[in-house]
């Protein structure tokens, strides 16, 4: 019957016996595409696609991916890149561009080292690609630009520049440009201050003002005052009225303390044992500060 | 009572306006031995050079500028915990107010032009990449653990008394033998270890590039 059928068409001028192999071969080529994918993940525990292969080896390591930020000076030139330098000011001297929207004496730079490049110091790139989220601070899923905002209103214990003014388009963009090539909604390794095992003695304030004559003293000076030159904080300043207020991340020991340990003392990150880290963290939150802005 | 509180008032404002008078003796006594030299001490000016400019093929360095504290905490040193054969011979003869004197001379003496910081109003591209020696000064690597030059030695490398000196202008002779004494454990009297730490995570090549941009700082 269909011996007969395939004869009758044979013998038409539309057919040709070749069709057949073309149309089996293809079958097998759709079924074979479709099926790739699911062979990659049973051998090797399914990357995400936008990941590089270098990535998702790095993530079936670590868990969480290497990023390496872009140097300073490949910033484009164009109106892109001036947001973008404008941006990197800013993060470098913000008591110089973004004067009137902070109320004390510090720069981005002081808790994001290396202009917000830094591994383990909260950098930048690693914030970026994990926004918007959900925070407990403020009970509502936040933007990048909010969560900038936060630190404005409590590490930099000033007002927020609006959400369309120059310098928040040009800080977004810098951390952007920090962040391209980055896999989006991943945890990069580096990211934030990496935490300490909890510690093993209750965090003393005592014990934390002898290691922070040892440690701290020399750039922060005697009364955690900083050391200013030309009335510009070189070193920045740990409490008092130029510090961050009571509402900041860094006021919380644990924040503090991992902080301290990852990038403290500069150039020495690392070196101080867990236990100093969370005393010195301790001694440095119990002093006055300005107030926490929500609760005014 | 009431008297004796304006008596004691009365000798504290003298005593203040004593004060810079009283400094600029200690530099006038120190231009003297840096000048003249002291028993035992030749004058500092022979190798330091006329106005403390140091001596760049020899490596004998910068003085003239050089923070006040930091220069008298080297002295001390000389005596024992830094070491070099010429300094610790002149150092062990001077006493504590002739090394006070001498280093208030240096450090009144004008150092390298302040280099006045000029901030960026309008954004512009970086033309060239920065060299090594720059990129270190200015940024270090953090991929190494290396931090700026100038986050602790101030901008321009102008120093932050009293713990960090200037480095610009200082010669690249001196800067590459006090960084390669510090990676090899020659020279120890950094406080809590700060410069061996730097110094041990640079290669010979990247201290010849920081040395050398540093002494051309303008």
């Amino acid at each position: 019957m269909i011996l007969n059928w395939i004869k009758s068409l044979t013998q038409s001028r539309a057919f040709h016996p070749s069709w057949i192999v073309l149309a089996v071969l293809s079958i097998f080529g759709v079924a074979g595409v479709m099926a790739l994918p699911a062979l990659y993940e049973a051998s090797n525990a399914a990357p995400p696609a936008a990941l590089t292969p270098k990535m998702a080896a790095e993530m079936q390591t670590h868990k969480r991916p290497n990023f390496s930020p872009p140097q300073a000076n490949t910033i484009p030139s164009g109106e892109f890149g001036d947001a973008v330098l404008l941006g990197r000011n800013i993060f470098k001297n913000t008591q110089v561009y973004a004067k009137s929207f902070v109320g004390n004496g510090l720069n981005c730079v002081n808790c994001h080292l290396d202009d917000g490049r830094k591994a383990d110091s909260a950098p930048l790139w690693g914030a970026y690609v994990k926004y918007p989220a959900y925070r407990e601070k403020n009970h509502k899923v936040n933007t990048y630009e909010e969560r900038l905002a936060g630190c404005f209103r409590f590490s930099m214990n000033g007002t927020a520049p609006a959400a369309d003014s120059k310098e928040m388009i040009a800080l977004i963009a810098y951390s952007f440009w920090l962040a391209q090539g980055a896999p989006t909604g991943v945890d990069l390794a580096g990211r934030g201050y990496p935490k300490l095992e909890s510690a093993a003695l209750m965090p003393d304030a005592e014990r934390g003002a002898a290691v922070f004559a040892a440690n701290c003293v020399i750039c922060h000076g005697a009364a955690g005052q900083g050391t200013k030159i030309n009335g510009k904080y070189v070193f920045p300043p740990l409490w008092g009225k130029d510090s961050f207020n009571a509402g900041a991340g860094m006021a919380n020991v644990s924040t503090a303390a991992a902080f301290i340990r990852a990038n403290m003392p500069l150039g020495q990150g690392g070196t101080l044992v867990q236990q100093a880290a969370w005393d010195v963290a301790q001694y440095l939150n119990g002093h006055d500060r300005p107030p926490d802005p929500r609760l005014k | 009572m009431l008297q004796n509180t304006r008596r004691l008032f009365g000798a504290a404002l003298l005593l203040g306006a004593a004060m810079p008078s009283l400094a600029y003796a200690d530099a006038q006594a120190g231009e003297a031995l840096a000048k003249h030299g002291a028993k035992a001490v030749p004058p500092c000016m022979q190798c330091h050079g006329a106005n403390g400019e140091g001596q760049a093929s020899t490596g004998f360095p910068r003085l003239a500028g050089q923070n006040k504290d930091y220069l008298v905490k080297q002295l001390q040193n000389f005596k024992g915990r830094r070491s070099n054969p010429i300094m610790q011979t002149f150092a062990q003869a001077l006493s504590a107010k002739q090394i006070s004197d001498v280093a208030a001379y240096y450090a009144s003496l004008p150092g390298r032009p302040a280099g006045k910081q000029v901030w960026l109003t309008t954004p512009t591209t970086p033309v060239a990449p920065p060299s090594r020696g720059q990129l270190l000064a200015q940024q270090g690597d953090w991929d190494k653990g290396i931090p700026a030059c100038f986050a602790c030695h101030g901008e321009k490398g102008a120093g932050i008394a009293p713990s960090f000196p200037a480095l610009a202008g200082q010669n690249a002779t001196y800067t590459n033998k006090q960084l390669t004494d510090w990676r090899s454990g020659a020279r120890t009297n950094d406080p809590q270890g700060l410069m061996k730490d730097v110094a041990q995570k640079l290669s010979p090549d990247e201290i010849a590039a920081v040395s050398a941009y540093l002494q051309n700082l303008p």
